[in-house]
């Protein structure tokens, strides 16, 4: 866009400093918002990106700085100013209540709480209005709690619209989203801005940066790093600018396929709740390879880390280890086997948040490797951890602090630490690199990589395509329970990959074959 | 009597009515915290402070109605206390409410000897008296049964409607239900949760009181320590047989207070010579649990419910 310069500035953000104690999240931060313009505002986690959201929606009070909204300053710390003067955020997290309808979750708030009734049928008209005109499809009348991700998104972006917003601002709206629903979502944001909507677009997906926006801002660790006009930069002057120094991912070749660790055949597991169990799946874990199980979350993932924890047992299939049917299949039998996992959620099944770094990082062996006749031995645990923090580079004080006191990538280093040292046969990482920045990644991917090499087999669960493809010797893709053939690496595009996860190409007739 | 004559009487439903009175009011005034995210349990001493407070107004000269609002007004008192220590505090909803519960009755009980220090017997007042309402109290059985009350139970069956009108078709119920749900999503539209919750928490405490008062005013004529005997608690449960919805809520406190008036008339016949009185006693109480189980399993719990808000955190 070349006449961006002219348009009206709909968003002034001047000096904004923001301190939480000894910690400066944001440091003068400036920039400008024209309207009908698109800005991308980059940065790796911890970077002041939500924070300064924040302060610009008013949960949060600058120490200095000042944000100007269509030329007015905005009186600090007021969410409802920001909203009412036009700012519609859509969260990460979204903000929508499961039982209650689409149009109620719409409609909430925007009229007084003291106008004497609601107008359902007003507000419906409204919505679907809304709807056609920027192609969110959506019925009003479902319960939130029963749409997709994708779609509960769009009422969130239907949401800002119902009031008219004219600055939208969207937290990594892309990170649970298909391809293609991603690509809707770009094509929606489009629409707006041809109307004259404002969007600042968080991110730090830099093809999505480099396709929707007209000027991307980088923060790094809290500053203002780099302003730039789209059409004058590029993916690595972005990932350089991010983090400061020239970014080396690391080189994964592909492996070479060794004897078959595990292989499931036809294995059933029953649906919980809304989540879907699996369809008669075939799945080979090979000795050598990383497994890539792309998919969007909630289709069977859950599922099938469960069943090779030995949370759950197949109702119907077999299941082979190294050869031999496997009989009796619990979370025990599955440790003995060789099973290793590097859980989803780290804070919530992966360590105790108020135990140590020793107590964490024996937390799945301390019977095995660290007592006698039912005593502990503290001295080993706290030598074997002092290892760990060597070996795996977790940067913290020493082995007796909380482990919540430990920044996400130190986390996953030690929880990693703890299930390499055991030299697992089989690895299940399930999302391993969820919200770290881009150096942990990089430390996490070789050293599965270098796991693999040793002769593990890995299955790597993520809703990342680009981490799968990147990683994985073999790519699979699960949609409801059911499991695409395997692709080999650099066989599939993502669109190719998104289609299948969008529940395209699968054919009951026959199931997939490895 | 045969168990279809006492179905077919009158006098048998106009009980059953007249014993779910109270048990609405406070079921309302329960399912309203709890619409909000609030577990009440200061319920059960909630009541207690009700029945005494509009009866001891009325004693000391006020009309009926003025003791009702004194219930109402100590009511919302303790639910105010009870919501600052659960909703800005964000404390343990359970500790604040059995630690309500406890302390209301005892203030009741102190304020009781405090005013009454040397009555053997409580006195009596003049309660509400039934209102026929006409040429509807002329209809059979329904006549008789529902239009023949006092007008603390037309009250009851009043606001157990009204709230079902704000709960659903205003933006202030809407704004309470999201506040149950998912109170992130209110806070996100720029209003408050702490005062959604608070008020919800206050005037649903305020209607306990009058479910309270409802037994000195118009079930009885007189005030004893242990007249509320565990309603709270049933209203509780009643909050999940009604799927937290009002409509609902106003029939399970109708199916209880039937059992209750049931058990009272089935000691008088042929086999409550036979069986011992307690096993009638128990009866309602057994029924409702029976009935509990099958009618909540598919209700829709609010997500929110007993989940502290804390601003700014996610």
């Amino acid at each position: 866009m070349n006449n961006t310069t002219k348009a009206q500035v709909v968003l002034r953000l001047q000096g904004i400093t923001k301190r939480f104690g000894p910690v400066t999240a944001n440091e003068g931060v400036s920039f400008d918002l024209h309207r009908g313009e698109v800005i991308a505002l980059l940065g790796e986690n911890g970077a002041g990106k939500t924070t300064l959201m924040n302060i610009l929606f008013g949960q949060y009070t600058a120490d200095e700085g000042t944000v100007e909204l269509f030329g007015q300053t905005l009186p600090p710390g007021a969410p409802r100013a920001a909203l009412d003067a036009g700012v519609g955020m859509v969260h990460q997290h979204f903000t929508l209540a499961d039982n209650l309808t689409v149009w109620e979750n719409i409609v909430l708030g925007v009229d007084p709480l003291t106008a004497p009734r609601l107008k359902p049928a007003q507000a419906k008209a409204r919505i679907r209005a809304l709807s056609d005109q920027f192609h969110l499809k959506v019925d009003a009348n479902a319960k939130v709690g029963r749409l997709t991700v994708g779609e509960r998104q769009r009422v969130e972006i239907l949401k800002a619209l119902y009031r008219d917003a004219k600055i939208l601002i969207l937290d990594e709206p892309t990170a649970v989203l298909t391809p293609q629903e991603a690509e809707a979502l770009f094509a929606t944001l489009r629409e707006a801005i041809a109307t004259g909507l404002s969007v600042i677009f968080i991110s730090h997906k830099l093809h999505e940066v480099m396709a929707i926006s007209h000027r991307v801002v980088v923060l790094r660790h809290g500053k203002l790093a780099a302003e730039r006009a789209t059409n004058q930069t590029n993916r690595e002057d972005l990932a350089a600018l991010m983090v400061g120094s020239e970014v080396s991912a690391p080189s994964i070749e592909t492996g070479a396929p060794g004897a078959s660790l595990l292989s499931l055949r036809r294995v059933t597991t029953p649906d919980q709740g809304a989540a879907p169990g699996l369809k008669s799946l075939n799945l080979e874990l090979a000795a050598g390879q990383i497994i890539g199980l792309a998919g969007v979350s909630g289709n069977g993932q859950a599922a099938l880390s469960d069943l090779l924890s030995g949370l759950i047992t197949p109702t119907s299939g077999e299941m082979e280890m190294n050869g031999t049917a496997v009989q009796r299949w619990t979370p025990r039998t599955a440790i003995a086997k060789g099973i290793a996992r590097i859980p989803e959620d780290r804070h919530k099944t992966g360590t105790i948040a108020d135990f140590d770094l020793t107590e964490n990082a024996i937390l799945e062996t301390y019977a095995s490797r660290f007592s006698r006749r039912g005593w502990m031995n503290w001295a080993q645990a706290r030598a074997f951890t002092k290892d760990l923090i060597k070996t795996y580079d977790v940067r913290c004080p020493g082995p007796d602090i909380r482990i919540r006191l430990l920044s996400g990538g130190n986390m996953q280093k030690l929880i990693l630490g703890r299930v390499l040292e055991e030299a697992p046969q089989i690895i299940l990482a399930n999302q391993p690199v969820r919200g770290l920045d881009i150096g942990a990644v990089n430390y996490v991917h070789g050293a599965l990589a270098k796991a693999r090499d040793r002769g593990a087999a890995v299955l790597l669960i993520s809703e990342d395509l680009d981490e799968i493809m990147q990683l994985s010797d073999v790519i699979h893709v699960i949609s409801e329970g059911r499991l695409s053939p395997g692709f080999g690496r650099g066989t599939m595009r993502a669109e190719d990959l998104g289609a299948w996860m969008a529940g395209h190409g699968f054919d009951a007739e026959s199931p997939n074959a490895t | 009597m045969d168990l279809f004559d006492i179905l077919l009487s009158a006098s048998f439903w106009a009980a059953a009515i007249r014993i779910a009175s109270p048990l609405i009011f406070a079921t309302i005034g329960e399912l309203i915290c709890e619409r909000a995210g609030v577990l009440n349990l200061g319920i059960e001493g909630i009541m207690v402070a009700g029945a005494f407070a509009g009866w001891i107004a009325v004693w000391a000269g006020l009309p009926l109605w003025g003791g009702v609002a004194v219930a109402m007004l100590t009511g919302m008192m303790l639910g105010l206390v009870h919501s600052i220590f659960s909703v800005p505090f964000g404390l343990s909803q359970h500790v604040v409410g059995i630690g309500l519960t406890l302390l209301a009755t005892s203030l009741t009980f102190y304020t009781y000897r405090v005013v009454l220090p040397e009555v053997s017997s409580p006195p009596k007042i003049t309660a509400f008296q039934p209102y026929e309402i006409p040429l509807l109290s002329d209809l059979p059985l329904v006549g008789p049964a529902l239009f023949s009350q006092t007008p603390l139970t037309y009250a009851a069956f009043v606001l157990a409607a009204l709230t079902a009108l704000v709960l659903y078709r205003t933006p202030l119920g809407l704004a309470v239900r999201a506040a149950g749900e998912n109170p992130s999503a209110v806070a996100a539209q720029g209003l408050s949760v702490t005062a959604i919750r608070m008020g919800a928490v206050t005037v649903g405490s305020g209607f306990m009181a009058v479910g309270g008062a409802f037994l000195t005013l118009s079930a009885f004529d007189s005030f004893f320590f242990d007249m509320v005997n565990g309603r709270g608690w049933i209203c509780i449960a009643l909050v999940v047989f009604g799927a937290w919805k009002p409509g609902k809520a106003v029939l399970g406190a109708i199916l209880f207070a039937a059992f209750d008036a049931l058990q009272i008339r089935l000691q008088q016949t042929g086999i409550g010579a036979v069986i011992p009185y307690q096993v009638f006693l128990m009866m309602p109480y057994f029924l409702s649990i029976l009935a509990l189980v099958v009618m909540s399993r598919r209700a829709e719990i609010p997500n929110a419910l007993m989940v502290p808000f804390n601003k700014g955190e996610r």
